[in-house]
């Protein structure tokens, strides 16, 4: 990125910190977030939210047997969130559970600091997310969707029917609602 | 260090108080630190630092039980804070000062002490939108013990509490009315004298929560009218899990224990005991005795400044970023515009606060980003998340102007303020 047109009184200098974290690839899926929006013959969905920060995400997957052959998700929330989960329906078409879980996996040793995999071709798009790594506080935001994702496989088990019908499975922390009345749930006291 | 002026009027001399604060001379990710957290919590003076090492370096022992020298130092220490503080809000006696972790326990304590003997099945606690999650949860939980009924008194669109709405619901019902003096999330500062003078006509009593307001105002608890008052020292340039609960003395007289244990009692047998008297009968255990040495100087240097010319500068400060903030083109900034003090929650377009703190913070500006412990006013808002910029006395225009920069830094990575995503 340059500054070179910036007025001179506005230091408009990007840290290094701050670029490999935003990638220009992550925001790109920010911005034009892909596979968003409702799945109509949905046969799993859930949805999780992150009470400390109010990002939201609802995954929905098609299963056909064992294999996913649709992905698409709704929801709220920072970059890093929004922009994994749409990396990640990308990542999971075409996967079996058991794949996908795998994915699910990597993608967690990847934001635990397991630097080689960020040249990991399975992860495909979601490699850019690599530096968030470095930021203790953001990786939850980009396990979010994967957290959604986790959920469908182990409570569906492999192979095994559809848990559409249940929905909404609680979230991490209490209160997967969107906008219900007021909640405590896992608040730290006395932060603000 | 500070300067000690006797009702010195002069504006302050930001720089020089800047110097009482030895966190704020360092870079953070290789730039000066812009501390714009003090809602959170404040910073602390040097003042503050060395009260409580001093204290522990040399007068540190158990308080009220030991007949030794370091005791008695001890105990005075701590019953000279809270004479501090008692003299600070204008309480009518020390006795009227109870200490407390913060003001989430202050809030808890009356909810568990007071609530159960006071509100009963069908009665009526009025409440805020605007409330934090500690004078609000504490309600909820006596409200599912004793079948009392929560009712709400609702934020006009300018971010004002609307009176009318509080005056509707003020009833025969109603037994207390918990209301924050100041807004965490939205700066508007409530006219509690008002409102205690309400809650008294209708027959209620009213504790006012007063975590945002204590470290920006002179408080008076004769003039204000209330029944209970509730505050943090971390605020006001104290120690942290250090607070203080206010209430009349005939009040706590009648409160039964808060907490069973040592230090709250005035005999014990196997079969019962009695109470020791206010306000060590809510004051169970070991208490947090550097953590009171501590508040009582911080209150002595926020006296020593002057909390009204400390006012002057924040409102200054504060005119100018709302000045400069909502300059900014597709910057939404939540609360009034006066009757106001320096906590300013905005939205920036459709950047993320998370993103804009994590982009803020490596230019060495702290800010919170989140829903502030006040969902459901984020609700009442439309917001999941706002960004907060808070001030205090330490803060400076630059400061403002660091921020106002890293907003068009922000502005500038996410390809403008309005730039997608489109859901």
């Amino acid at each position: 990125m340059s500054d070179s047109d910036a007025p001179k009184h506005l230091d408009r200098t990007i840290p290094e910190s701050l670029s490999s974290l935003y990638q220009e690839l992550i925001l790109d899926h920010y911005r034009r977030p892909r596979n968003k929006g409702k799945l109509e013959n949905a046969t799993e969905s859930v949805t999780m939210n992150n009470p400390l920060c109010g990002d939201v995400i609802e995954l929905q997957l098609h299963v056909t047997g064992d294999r996913i052959d649709e992905a698409r998700f709704e929801g709220r929330g920072c970059s890093i969130s929004q922009a994994a989960a749409s990396m990640m329906t990308k990542a999971l078409v075409g996967r079996s559970r058991d794949e996908a879980l795998e994915l699910a996996h990597r993608f967690t040793r990847l934001m635990h600091g397991e630097k080689a995999l960020a040249r990991d071709p399975e992860l495909g798009d979601l490699r850019a997310l690599a530096g968030v790594a470095k930021f203790p506080v953001r990786i939850k935001c980009a396990l979010l969707g994967f957290n959604c994702l986790e959920e469908i496989l182990e409570r569906g088990g492999s192979g095994s029917g559809k848990g559409g019908g249940s929905g909404r499975a609680e979230a991490a922390g209490g209160g997967g609602s969107k906008s219900g009345g007021p909640q405590a749930g896992g608040e730290p006291s006395g932060g603000a | 260090m500070a300067t000690k002026v006797a009702s010195n009027r002069a504006p302050l001399d930001v720089g020089r108080i800047r110097e009482d604060f030895p966190i704020l001379h360092q870079r953070v990710h290789g730039r000066p630190l812009v501390y714009l957290d003090s809602a959170a919590s404040s910073q602390k003076p040097e003042r503050v630092i060395e009260a409580v090492a001093r204290y522990y370096r040399h007068d540190h022992a158990n308080v009220h039980r030991g007949v030794h020298a370091l005791s008695v130092r001890a105990t005075d220490a701590y019953e000279e804070a809270r004479t501090t503080v008692a003299s600070h809000i204008g309480a009518a006696s020390p006795s009227e000062i109870v200490f407390v972790r913060g003001t989430t326990e202050a809030i808890n304590l009356v909810a568990a002490a007071w609530g159960p003997l006071s509100v009963e099945k069908d009665e009526e606690i009025l409440l805020t939108k605007m409330e934090h999650h500690s004078n609000l949860v504490p309600w909820q939980l006596l409200a599912e013990r004793t079948g009392a009924r929560l009712r709400f008194a609702d934020v006009t669109p300018g971010g004002e509490l609307d009176m009318e709405d509080l005056e509707r619901l003020l009833g025969p019902r109603t037994r207390l009315v918990a209301v924050t003096h100041v807004s965490n999330t939205l700066g508007v500062v409530n006219p509690v004298q008002r409102i205690a003078r309400l809650a008294h006509e209708a027959g209620a009593l009213c504790l006012v929560d007063g975590a945002q307001a204590a470290p920006h105002m002179a408080l008076d608890m004769g003039e204000l009218g209330c029944d209970f008052y509730a505050f943090s020292g971390h605020k006001m340039c104290g120690p942290t899990g250090i607070g203080v609960l206010w209430a009349h003395g005939e009040i706590l007289a009648e409160m039964p224990p808060y907490q069973g244990g040592g230090e709250m009692i005035s005999s014990v047998t196997l079969d019962g005991s009695s109470w020791a008297e206010v306000p060590q009968k809510f004051e169970a255990g070991t208490p947090n005795i550097a953590g009171a040495v501590g508040l009582g100087e911080a209150i002595r240097y926020l006296d020593d400044i002057g909390l009204e010319r400390i006012h002057v500068h924040e409102a200054d400060l504060t005119a100018y970023a709302i000045e400069r903030l909502e300059a900014i083109e597709g910057l939404r900034l939540f609360g009034p515009r006066t009757g106001r003090t320096g906590v300013l929650s905005f939205e920036y377009g459709e950047i993320h606060a998370h993103d804009l703190a994590t982009i803020l913070d490596h230019r060495g500006i702290a800010i919170r980003a989140g829903h502030h412990c006040n969902q459901p006013l984020m609700d009442h808002l439309g917001v999941a998340a706002t960004a907060r910029a808070s001030l205090y006395l330490y803060n400076t225009r630059e400061e403002i102007d660091a921020l106002i920069d890293g907003l068009a830094l922000a502005a500038e990575m996410f390809g403008g303020p309005s730039a997608a995503p489109r859901a």
